[in-house]
């Protein structure tokens, strides 16, 4: 039984009568103990995917689809169960902790309150629970610091004390939306590390949203890649790396700067720009961008393809690795 | 925080003389003789010598100045030139009466503009938003003057609920707090209220609607907060920038309510300023300017402090 299972969910923005469909039908299934990678450029549906998982959107988005968390409905939950169920059950790291800290709170503050309103301990209690995650997410002089107010801390600092509020309340699944994004390139890998480690010692189930495909490939078990709102290429972290079948995911890995730091090498570039969500082509959104376009992939959104028992990709020209290397 | 209070009430003190200097010069900005409204029409220019000599308006400016901020030091704005009274007795009456209207306008102000504007933030482009942004707008743009004489019409001409004019029984210049002087302060502090609460309102409503837009507001409904603790939420974030527009409005309230306490006679400054400028007292004149100026460096002072207190981004320093 996993943990999280999404089934078509759908995430519409704007006026009925034009919709922007952020999410166009995402199945999602991640197991306790698992790291999953939602990889993907900006817009293309990863972070609003995260925050349907705690039904974070404003009240004009609309919802669509089946969420199943630790066997809860998350779409059917009453408002009074989706608060007690946020933060206990499901918490979630911030891009930015700069911005996602209140400005004019003490930071053990913070998070004292997030404990008592949990688990309806002390303010005094949940102060002495904050000093113990500020020392497990290894915060130098962590008594003196939860006294600090967000503007006092570095970056670094800040989302170490982003990661001890998540974790504040023994939480079983945690989504990370970009969290290492803001940070400085030594701070990052720190961050992931910790991230890491605190998983494995914890047993959280985590959902990861990256554009980074180095990073994704530091944390996850599985790596799924979206498109336009859909997965589009989907499995083990080394099939999808060693492996790609989507033309876009072949894309994505290629123009990654480390094949090419030779001085004057040029960078290599998917070709043409993000779709606009409003008006998708009814086929495979990619196709207009795409180098091994087929006429037919313009007339209907290619079903998920199984490339070995846990890799799919959306794409009428992938096979099977087996009927691959038969053909090679 | 303490040596923060001290510096900035350090750096007020430039402030303070330069406003000084200002109001020492208007009586020799303004056109004509401050003496001429006392002195008979055929006076001598012998006895027109002798009386500028008894004022001291014979030596050099700077020396005048000297001798007029010396006195100032010392409680003493000098006499006024219509009725002889000391200067300081009739302002200090005046501020009296003039606080209590201004605190009470301010209060109903800042109570339901607050209310107005957190509902209008809250619910953005609502019908309710609409409602609350319609009456702010007609509290900034209503002219309070022709306000108070409507609420006058309807209160004491038609239904004869209030008085409408004075600030007590007596007709003697001071308000005191009992029910019936209360009965003379209602009219007067619901018109005054009106500006404060308009302008209260609308700032809350852009603070509310900033706020509510910002990531951390998600974040605090991650963690699971109900509605209620994002609320208090807000309204930490909130207050600061709300208390220094109140502070402010309430400095503007006490100096520029000319037109409201000349419409309802209230004994206060600015029913004083009237009466000196068209008596021509200028002792009296420079007198309750300068100490309504003082008034407002002072209230910044406060709100400076206070908002320094509230919101840990302002450097302590």
């Amino acid at each position: 039984m996993p943990i999280v299972e999404v089934k078509n969910l759908t995430v519409d923005f704007g006026p009925k009568s034009k919709p922007v469909r952020a999410v166009a039908g995402v199945d999602l299934h991640l197991a306790k103990g698992e790291t999953l990678a939602l990889l993907g450029e900006s817009g293309s549906g990863k972070s609003v995917t995260l925050r349907s998982l705690m039904r974070l959107h404003p009240k004009s988005a609309r919802t669509g689809g089946s969420m199943q968390v630790d066997e809860r409905d998350v779409l059917a939950m009453p408002y009074g169960d989706l608060a007690r169920y946020r933060g206990s059950i499901v918490s979630m790291i911030f891009q930015d902790p700069g911005l996602a800290l209140d400005p004019v709170y003490r930071v053990g503050d913070q998070i004292a309150e997030a404990v008592v309103r949990h688990e309806g301990t002390s303010f005094k209690q949940g102060r002495a629970r904050a000093l113990e995650l500020f020392e497990r997410v290894r915060i130098p002089s962590p008594e003196r610091r939860l006294d600090n107010y967000p503007h006092e801390m570095s970056g670094g600092m800040r989302q170490r004390a982003m990661i001890a509020l998540a974790l504040a309340c023994n939480p079983k699944v945690l989504l990370a939306d970009e969290p290492t994004t803001a940070l400085d390139a030594t701070v990052q890998i720190q961050v992931l590390l910790l991230l890491r480690e605190l998983q494995r010692e914890l047993g959280l189930a985590v959902i990861f949203v990256t554009h980074d495909i180095g990073v994704a490939v530091e944390v996850a078990d599985r790596i799924a890649v979206m498109y336009a709102g859909k997965i589009i290429e989907e499995g083990p972290c080394a099939d999808v790396i060693r492996a790609p079948s989507h033309p876009y995911t072949k894309g994505l890995l290629a123009s990654r700067a480390d094949h090419s730091f030779e001085k004057g090498a040029r960078l290599t570039a998917i070709p043409g720009t993000p779709p606009d969500l409003a008006t998708l082509p009814p086929g495979c959104a990619f196709a207009p961008r795409c180098a091994v376009v087929l006429d037919a992939c313009r007339n209907s959104t290619p079903p998920p393809a199984l490339i070995s028992r846990h890799h799919f990709a959306r794409c009428i020209r992938s096979e099977p690795a087996a009927a691959r290397q038969a053909t090679v | 925080m303490l040596l923060y209070t001290l510096k900035r009430i350090l750096y007020v003190t430039p402030v303070a003389l330069g406003v000084s200097v200002i109001v020492f010069l208007l009586v020799h900005i303004a056109p004509g003789d401050p003496l001429t409204s006392i002195m008979p029409i055929d006076a001598t220019a012998e006895q027109q010598a002798e009386m500028r000599a008894a004022y001291g308006f014979d030596k050099p400016l700077a020396v005048q100045y000297g001798i007029w901020l010396w006195k100032v030091l010392h409680a003493d704005l000098g006499n006024s030139i219509a009725t002889g009274r000391p200067v300081l007795a009739d302002v200090s009456r005046a501020v009296g009466n003039s606080l209590i209207l201004a605190s009470v306008s301010t209060l109903i102000g800042f109570t339901f503009g607050t209310f107005f504007g957190f509902v209008a933030g809250y619910f953005q482009n609502s019908p309710l938003d609409k409602i609350a942004s319609l009456l702010s707008v007609i509290g900034v743009s209503v002219p309070h003057y022709w306000l108070g004489m409507v609420l006058v019409i309807i209160f004491s001409a038609q239904l004869g609920w209030l008085p409408p004019t004075g600030a007590g029984p007596d007709g003697s210049g001071n308000w005191r707090p009992d029910p019936e002087h209360l009965r003379y302060l209602i009219l007067p502090a619901i018109t005054m209220s009106v500006i404060p609460m308009g302008i209260i309102s609308r700032t809350v409503r852009a603070l509310v609607a900033d706020i509510l837009a910002q990531e951390f507001i998600q974040a605090l409904r991650a963690k699971g907060l109900s509605e209620w603790g994002v609320f208090k939420h807000v309204v930490t974030n909130a207050a600061p920038t709300a208390l220094a527009v109140m502070g402010l409005q309430l400095g503007y309230l006490l100096g520029g309510s000319v037109l409201v306490e000349t419409v309802f006679a209230w004994p206060g400054t600015g029913f004083l300023l009237n009466a000196a400028i068209f008596q021509r007292d200028l002792p009296l004149l420079q007198g309750t300017i300068l100490v309504l100026a003082m008034f407002f460096v002072f209230l910044n002072l406060l709100v400076d402090v206070l908002q320094t207190a509230l919101d840990p981004r302002i450097q302590r320093s």
